[in-house]
């Protein structure tokens, strides 16, 4: 309905993406309805609405961490160096699609693939070459990785132990999500309960042998860009980590021994107000859980540490140039928000890989609230702001809705295995699109103030086919150098130990420190979990 | 094409590109403007491409892509799908295909093309003008 047509004196109805109704005023008395103070609290402490940490940003700035890789892994650290050069201060690793997939770069369904949307890996030697000069122990690395994350986590550990770091003391993250890749990013191999099995072997794995690794990160993020609002997308989180965790805790695992490295990925776009709220219930929704229904009396079990911002989804083809201010309002939300990391979209991604002017861009955007703008002074700044606070608190009730539906319709695992929330995510975004293409849903320079101006000059990345060739040729040198005993014995080892229904880790540590490959001990595996079939349902 | 017949439309993903918010978008669609629509999932290869929109007796071909691979893609595809015989359906593509692509593209046989940020009823509406 638009203004004019209301009668005199009435004002627009105004609703968030979650459905919650948004009053022009709030005060204290809808506090109170809400559910009041009960769940503020205060930074440091239970339940940790206000931040996981007493001083937050105060003590130490947020790690900024933009997502990058492409090519072969010489290309990749060559890009890592420029960033760290550029004062960011973790790295982010993207891998191309074979590698996310579990092929090698000569199998033929890489072709045209190896090296384009990430940096392509196929043994233990890429690793070796990408992280050539980086010091682990002042850089923490995340692996977007999830397919194949068992593989890719034994590479890093690999990797950091030959270059003599302490695995006890190693630190990093990597995706691992494997959920999320069944509702939104599909890089999934193996059906879903094994998939989910192989979650929890990396997760008591990290535990025992590198316990300050993050094995993995639940990720919002994904389902916000298939669809979900933001409420669901905290909810469907918290549903997907309480799934792993009771992986884990099956096989014997105290709560208190893992849930401290659990971590949290999430986006950013849209309403600024809904955004701060979601992060602030989720933190608090996710302590209670992990408090009443894990028994954790560890305070850092209940924190939900977390990367956020990216924002891909809300940003535009068209009139590109606006998104590096977009960039600065998710950089802003997500100060506002209490995360551990930030990273953002580039201006230039709806078209290409950044290039290295884009990735600087959102370096300085996240460097400028920390220098300038004053974002990192106090502890959330927004804390006690009537509507803040009402929001946060509605937003929980909200997401506890949702999780309390997934669990009486069967749980996150039953209903991403049959296509469930699939199902339901898409048909959101399918109203989404159909609501920007009528203009009821308003994106600047789609449906309300265009502009036929040309678009300004974007400077595509470059697909090099002659790294894919090169990336072909360096794994056949290192087949033809390896033991290949050593990597049959050690490949029957993983079909072997999946097989048993053992951790499968340490099985897949040894294929990788006789350079076996993503491919070949993808197949090992494959040859006991088989392959996933794709439900589809709309 | 007889009257009573509905346009029947294979949308496919091809490669390991597994973003599919916007062709579940597009299947949705063309499902409210009344075609038959037969979603492959991801992960397709070329034959596998060709193969199902024979079987399906598809009147369009609909390729989704958004990681970059369409144009070694598309050439793979194209000889086989003229093998199969429909060559004289209707190609089109959608998905990120910068600008300098759409010649090649058009040149491959995809009639339509349709960037990120094309609206559902341009879609539709070609779709209902050019199928076969």
């Amino acid at each position: 309905m638009k203004p004019k047509d209301l009668p005199e004196g009435e004002l627009r109805p105004v609703f968030n993406e979650s459905g919650i109704e948004i009053k022009p005023l709030y005060t204290t008395g809808d506090l109170a309805a809400s559910g009041g103070e009960a769940m503020i609290g205060l930074p440091g402490q239970y339940p940790f609405t206000r931040g996981i940490h007493p001083l937050m940003y105060r003590k130490q700035p947020w790690t900024m961490r933009q997502y990058t890789g492409f090519g072969n892994a010489a290309d990749t650290n060559e890009r890592f160096q420029y960033l760290i050069a550029n004062g960011q201060t973790g790295l982010n690793v993207a891998f191309d699609l074979p590698t996310q997939c579990g092929m090698d770069s000569d199998d033929p369904q890489a072709e045209g693939e190896v090296g384009r949307v990430g940096m392509a890996v196929d043994t233990l030697r890429d690793f070796e070459v990408a992280f050539e000069g980086v010091d682990l122990e002042r850089i923490t690395v995340s692996l977007t990785i999830n397919g194949t994350a068992a593989i890719l986590i034994a590479m890093y550990l690999a990797m950091a132990e030959k270059r003599g770091y302490d695995l006890r003391k190693l630190r990093g993250t990597a995706q691992n999500d494997i959920l999320k890749e069944f509702i939104g990013r599909g890089t999934w191999i193996h059906p879903v309960a094994p998939s989910v099995r192989l979650v929890g072997d990396t997760i008591e794995y990290c535990t025992k042998v590198a316990p300050k690794y993050s094995p993995v990160s639940v990720c919002g993020y994904h389902i916000r860009e298939s669809g979900a609002d933001p409420a669901e997308e905290m909810a469907y989180a918290i549903c997907i980590a309480k799934a792993y965790a009771d992986d884990v805790i099956r096989r014997g695992l105290p709560v208190d021994e893992f849930a401290g490295r659990l971590s949290f990925n999430f986006n950013i776009f849209g309403n600024l107000f809904e955004q701060v709220a979601k992060f602030r219930a989720g933190r608090s929704l996710w302590a209670k859980v992990v408090k009443e229904q894990y028994g954790a009396t560890n305070p850092g079990s209940m924190w939900m540490r977390m990367i956020a911002g990216g924002g891909g989804g809300g940003l535009t083809f068209e009139q590109p140039e606006i998104n590096i201010v977009r960039g600065a309002y998710y950089a802003l939300i997500s100060a506002l928000s209490g995360a551990q990391t930030m990273a953002l979209c580039c201006f230039d991604e709806a078209y290409t890989i950044p290039s290295e002017y884009a990735q600087r861009v959102s370096l300085r955007t996240m460097q400028l609230l920390i220098e300038e703008i004053g974002l990192t002074d106090t502890v959330d700044p927004l804390g006690g702001a009537y509507y803040v606070e009402t929001l946060t608190n509605q937003m929980r009730s909200r997401m506890e809705a949702i999780m309390a539906e997934v669990d009486a319709q069967g749980g996150i695992v039953n209903l991403v295995a049959e296509g469930a929330i699939q199902a339901k995510v898409s048909a959101r975004a399918y109203k989404r699109q159909r609501d920007i293409d009528a203009g009821v849903f308003r994106k600047v320079g789609v449906n309300c103030y265009r502009t036929e101006d040309k678009t300004s000059e974007m400077e595509f990345h470059p697909y090099d086919e002659d790294d894919a060739r090169a990336q072909v040729q360096a794994l056949d040198c290192v087949r033809a150098e390896r033991d290949g005993a050593r990597v049959r014995a050690a490949l029957a080892g993983v079909e072997e130990g999946a097989r048993a229904g053992a951790n499968v880790m340490p099985a897949i540590m040894q294929a990788v420190k006789a350079y076996a490959s993503v491919g070949e001990i993808t197949r090992a595996l494959v040859a006991v979990f088989g392959r996933y079939i794709e439900p589809v349902r709309f | 094409m007889t009257a009573a017949k509905r346009i029947k439309v294979v949308v496919a993903k091809p490669g390991l590109d597994g973003h599919d918010q916007g062709a579940k978008v597009v299947v949705r669609a063309l499902m409210d403007a009344g075609f038959e629509v037969v979603y492959t999932g991801l992960r397709q290869t070329p034959e596998a491409i060709a193969r199902i929109s024979l079987d399906e007796d598809a009147d369009v071909i609909a390729l989704s892509s958004m990681a970059g691979a369409h144009l070694p893609f598309c050439r793979t595809l194209r000889p086989l799908l003229e093998r199969e015989g429909l060559a004289d359906k209707l190609w089109i593509i959608g998905g990120n295909l910068p600008t300098e692509d759409h010649a090649e593209l058009l040149a491959l046989g995809f009639r339509g093309i349709f960037p990120s940020s094309s609206r559902l009823e341009h879609i539709v509406n070609f779709i209902r003008e050019n199928s076969p």
